[in-house]
């Protein structure tokens, strides 16, 4: 068995153990981590499989980014344990229905998936980047070349998302008192405050 | 002994050595600067610092780590175990896994991987876990309150961490940090290092790195006026250690960052001396001290100013910056003074 054998048992072990803990656990901050491993060992998956720079970006997007608002929420959350089991029976039949329906899916896009020899590159590409390419100058190539307007398009729709989100939770407070902080930064020392020579047992 | 490194086992033994030796260096330069900080700290208060244990106290931290490792090992009584003792290795690990890919000089380099940018700001993404999860697992409010702080605050600064890196990657045009030192081997010196075209990003990275670490003035997830000392009050004996040595690290990474980035790595300022790994140390050497300074100096911020400086300065600042990289180096300015792409991509074929 060779090393990359091995690390790619490895990773898709963990992968899966990851993805069960994740559901099995019962303390929610642990399915978090258990989900944080899950995302780490794909990221370790792709660079077994050479697309070192999707692994980077899954790491600091999903864990550096995503996870940790994940964790950050679940962390606040005062859970009664008890009640939400008694809560989750009432749906095991519901929840097992949908859970046969997508494994069934899976099964039959498992059985029909065949891909013919020599199809691994998107046919419609006018310029394929040469295979020696490196993989992040290859995908800013394919992404900033062929599919330039797709990709602002993304991101036009993210930013009007955030800009839903911001929109939906801002509320102004009128009765807060603000400090304005240029205003704060050009106090004058001398005009703010002044020094008095207090008499012993005389006060001001 | 050619023959023998070739092979598996030779191989995995070459790696091991080499993985001990980057190790081995950052644990003993890890005790000096402890010392240096402590030093230096207590010359600007006009104290004599530590100056018992060895010559010039040089030993305290040996003294200190062997006390740490003696001490009694205390688990709150509702603590979740396994997270709690999980932060401290979780936080200690990941600040020595990202010194893999940082070079030393021209070859001597753990792993050259290609996207070791990348991979150095995904491990300093993840190191906010060791925080947040000793926070949560000690069960205790002080600790919980400066996990959230610190959370919220190193998500802050990595943002504006990752545009300035942005902005020196458009300048190089590779990911990798030996392209990113050789691009700033130029013909005019000290002159031709990225601090200069990228000189308002040196202060804003410098700053950052600060609030991204926890040092002072940003120490607000330890603030130990409000919060005791923040996620770590539970902590004590060798878990701490492991907290704080991952701490230093960080630290001393990011002092690696800094030199790599802006300041010519392993490149020698002075033009007839060669270049070589003393300079990086040295310069690594320097930029600490510069971070013992500012703690030294600096009073502490207020966690709202912290968070305004971070998200309405920093961030749109170091955003206009890459967009104005991105400008002065497709149309070569100052004949390619921001863009050193050609030059490395002549270099690499």
């Amino acid at each position: 068995m060779t090393v990359l054998t091995f690390a790619f048992y490895l990773f898709a072990i963990l992968t899966i153990t990851g993805g069960l803990m994740t559901v099995l656990s019962r303390n929610p901050v642990h399915s978090v981590l258990w989900l944080i491993l899950t995302f780490l060992s794909t990221a370790g998956l792709f660079v077994l499989i050479g697309a070192e720079f999707v692994a980077m970006l899954l790491i600091i997007v999903y864990v550096g980014a995503v996870a940790v608002l994940f964790l950050f929420v679940v962390m606040m959350l005062d859970i009664d344990f008890a009640a939400l089991k008694a809560e989750m029976a009432k749906y095991v039949p519901l929840a097992g229905l949908i859970g046969i329906v997508l494994l069934m899916q899976l099964v039959i896009a498992y059985g029909v998936w065949d891909v013919a020899e020599g199809v691994v590159v998107a046919d419609g590409l006018s310029n394929i980047p040469p295979p020696e390419t490196l993989n992040t100058s290859a995908l800013g190539l394919v992404l900033y070349d062929e599919y330039f307007l797709q990709f602002q398009l993304s991101g036009l729709i993210l930013l009007v998302a955030m800009i839903g989100a911001i929109a939906l939770t801002l509320r102004h407070r009128k009765d807060v008192k603000r400090q304005n902080v240029l205003h704060q930064m050009w106090r004058d020392p001398a005009k703010a405050m002044e020094v008095h020579d207090v008499k012993p047992g005389q006060g001001l | 002994m050619a023959d023998f490194l070739a092979t598996p086992a030779g191989l995995a033994l070459l790696i091991l050595a080499q993985v001990l030796s980057v190790v081995t260096f950052v644990m003993v330069s890890l005790l000096f600067l402890v010392y240096g900080d402590r030093k230096i700290w207590a010359a600007v208060q006009m104290r004599r610092g530590p100056n018992v244990v060895g010559v010039f106290g040089l030993l305290q931290t040996v003294a200190d780590a062997l006390k740490y490792v003696v001490k009694e090992i205390v688990i709150p009584a509702g603590a979740d175990r396994t997270v709690f003792m999980l932060a401290p290795l979780i936080s200690f690990v990941l600040a020595l896994i990202a010194w893999a890919v940082i070079p030393f000089s021209d070859t001597w380099v753990l792993s050259d991987i290609n996207v070791a940018i990348l991979y150095v700001f995904a491990i300093s993404s993840l190191e906010v876990y060791g925080v947040i999860m000793g926070g949560w697992a000690s069960n205790s409010k002080y600790p919980f309150l400066g996990s959230l702080r610190s959370a919220a605050q190193m998500i802050s600064y990595e943002v504006s961490i990752g545009l300035i890196i942005i902005g020196v990657i458009l300048s190089t045009g590779s990911l990798n940090f030996g392209d990113i030192v050789r691009a700033q081997d130029t013909a005019y010196g000290f002159f031709g290092w990225y601090w200069l075209p990228h000189l308002p990003m040196v202060f804003l990275f410098f700053i950052s790195a600060l609030a991204e670490t926890n040092r002072p003035p940003f120490d607000l997830p330890e603030a130990e006026s409000e919060l005791v000392a923040g996620y770590q009050v539970e902590y004590s004996s060798t878990p701490f250690l492991l907290f704080m040595a991952g701490e230093y690290i960080a630290i001393f990474l990011m002092c690696a960052l800094i030199t790599l980035l802006f300041f010519g790595g392993w490149l020698s300022p002075i033009p007839f001396l060669p270049d070589g790994p003393v300079w990086m140390v040295a310069k690594m050497a320097f930029f600490f001290f510069l971070f013992a300074m500012v703690k030294a100096i600096v009073p502490r911020y207020r966690y709202d100013q912290l968070m305004r400086l971070g998200w309405k300065v920093f961030l749109p600042f170091s955003l206009g910056w890459v967009v104005l990289v991105a400008f002065l180096a497709k149309f070569e300015i100052l004949g390619g003074f921001w863009a050193r792409w050609p030059e490395v991509a002549a270099m690499v074929n």
